[in-house]
């Protein structure tokens, strides 16, 4: 569904992308781990069109997207949580959701957007208790299921998640790791999901790819992931046990 | 220079004077409370400071001039065309002068906004010569007296416009999609991009919004002072005083440093010496930034509890 083939990316003279490819399909949760630096978040800019490819392409169901804008690319389905969520803090929590949907603001009808706006907060329930607060006044979980929220009122057929689970609390964490597995299993979204939880990620996806400063290092199934010993001893933070025994 | 309207009965008491000054700060005070907004707009849509501001007042206040005492248009359809000539202005700033540099620093692009203020002054001394005009009041001239004090109807009509124009601005800015992708787009640039909302337009909008504030700010206070080509250097330098007053980037902090500013000053020239009412901006502008940089605006968020973030 979602092609990147050998792109490379950068600040200036910093290349954060050396060449990487990878595949997402239909209706699967794929996963990039990789240590702090890696690229992992310029990777998923790249594809939102933040930060522009200098070589290499994206496709999109075959169709490049690598050149159009951000605004263009979620018009095609692709949308970002972002890293820090990156919520909209004086605004109301409505008014966050409402910016999500900005981009179908043409194409759909109100109706529509009511009716999406609803099913959003029956996924996250909080976020209608809340609706009139702030953003900037939410917790940092909360913050992060609108963030979330936010990204779905775009109907996404591609979410990017970007770290959901920073700095939060282990339960909210597994909380918001089973709302994106419910996503891709009664919705049929495709997700790309970076964790700093590898385990946690691995526990949710079908496939990962670990991402070693600009480059695809590893990939395949999370099984085959699980059970690789560098996997295991870089990111798992098993296996020193083993060493010193 | 600038002075606005003083009308002193050979009596009156200390109490009336005050609210003599009072009434006239307040006249100034939303003037450059509506300058200070566009400085507002313009700082949150781009982080930079628009030194052109004060142009847009000028070139406002003499557009209505010339539509009126030229052309003789009758009084709303002047101001429109003079609000909307100056919006012109301000989209033509944004198109050719900031949008060109948009990936330079802010540093750069206000050092362009000073260059575009002078050559605007430039054109206006072309276009308007360097006398002073008089503009005729929106209605009557007759001063109406409360409690000892005299009021000019004008100050009605200044008082009901900057309200009408605060209301609408909000109005915008709470209720329309556009509103909030520009708020949006102010909070957090990159959350918009990937909202797609598209941050260019935003930035054009909020020059738009800026050139027909300040023009809006000029109009209204042309009768009371006289319009001339080069009035724009006080008044964009004034209404940059009352939004560090008020807390850079708030648009409440905006209006209150403001009106502030307007009533600080009036009672200085006043009770001190109106040989001192432009230095009185400067010294409060100092101070506030010696004192507490951050203005008045956090205050507010402190006695609401509202720090997060
Ligand atoms: N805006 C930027 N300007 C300059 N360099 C940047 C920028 N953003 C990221 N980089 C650099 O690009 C490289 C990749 O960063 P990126 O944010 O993609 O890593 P990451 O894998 O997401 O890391 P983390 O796990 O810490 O979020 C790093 O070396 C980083 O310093
Ligand atoms: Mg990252």
């Amino acid at each position: 569904m979602l092609k990147v083939k050998s792109v490379r990316a950068g600040y200036g003279a910093i290349r954060a992308l050396k060449g990487v490819s990878f595949h997402v399909n239909e209706g699967e949760i794929v996963t990039l781990i990789g240590a702090n630096g890696a690229g992992k978040s310029t990777l998923l800019n790249t594809i939102s069109g933040l930060v522009r490819s200098t070589a290499g392409e994206i496709l999109l169901r075959d169709k490049p997207i690598h050149k159009m804008t951000p605004a263009q690319i979620v018009r095609q389905g692709i949308s970002q949580s972002p890293e820090g969520r990156q919520v909209f803090a004086s605004l109301s929590v409505r008014d966050n959701l409402i910016l999500g949907a900005y981009p179908r603001m043409r194409s759909s009808t109100r109706a529509e957007i009511a009716q999406d706006l609803e099913h959003v907060e029956q996924l996250f329930p909080i976020l209608k208790e809340r609706d009139r607060q702030s953003a900037g006044t939410l917790s940092g979980g909360e913050q992060q299921m609108l963030a979330i929220g936010r990204s779905l009122m775009a109907k996404p057929r591609i979410l990017l998640l970007d770290e959901p689970t920073m700095g939060l609390a282990p339960i909210i964490t597994a909380e918001i790791l089973k709302t994106v597995r419910r996503l891709r299993d009664e919705e049929g979204v495709t997700i790309v999901l970076i964790e700093q939880n590898a385990r946690a990620a691995l526990s949710i996806a079908d496939r990962g790819y670990v991402l070693e400063t600009g480059r695809v290092s590893l990939e395949g199934k999370v099984e085959e992931l699980l059970e690789n010993s560098e996997v295991k001893r870089a990111y798992l933070g098993k296996g020193y046990k083993e060493v010193w025994e | 220079m600038i002075s606005p309207p003083r009308f002193f009965k050979a009596s009156m008491t200390i109490t009336e004077q005050i609210l003599q000054y009072v009434l006239s700060g307040l006249v100034m005070g939303s003037s450059y409370a509506l300058i200070a907004l566009g400085f507002t707009i313009i700082y949150n849509g781009t982080n930079i400071i628009n030194f052109a501001q004060g142009e847009f007042v000028v070139i406002g206040s003499l557009l209505m001039v010339t539509m009126t005492e030229v052309y003789e248009l009758p009084m709303p359809l002047a101001f429109i065309i003079a609000v909307a000539g100056t919006a012109l202005v301000a989209f033509a700033l944004q198109r050719l002068a900031i949008h060109p540099l948009r990936n330079s620093n802010a540093m750069t692009l206000i050092i362009v906004t000073i260059g575009a203020s002078i050559v605007l002054r430039g054109i206006s001394m072309f276009i308007w010569g360097k006398d002073a005009y008089a503009m005729r009041h929106f209605s009557g001239e007759e001063p109406i007296e409360i409690f000892g004090a005299t009021i000019l109807p004008q100050s009605f009509w200044v008082f009901g416009i900057t309200i009408a124009a605060v209301v609408l601005l909000q109005l915008f800015y709470r209720k329309t999609l556009m509103g909030k992708a520009m708020l949006a787009t102010a909070v957090n640039k990159t959350a918009a991009r990937l909202m797609g909302i598209n941050v260019e337009n935003v930035l054009l909008i909020s020059f738009v919004v800026s050139g027909a504030l300040g023009a809006t700010a000029g109009i209204i206070i042309a009768p009371l002072n006289l319009a001339k080509y080069d009035a724009g250097v006080m008044l964009g330098l004034k209404g940059f005083c009352a939004c560090i007053l008020g807390g850079l980037g708030s648009s409440g902090g905006a209006i209150i440093g403001g009106i502030l500013l307007g009533i600080i000053e009036a009672l200085g020239a006043g009770l001190i010496s109106s040989s001192y009412r432009d230095a009185i901006a400067f010294v409060i502008l100092l101070l506030v930034l010696f004192v507490r940089p951050q203005g008045l605006a956090p205050l507010k968020e402190m006695m609401m509890g509202q720090e997060k973030q």
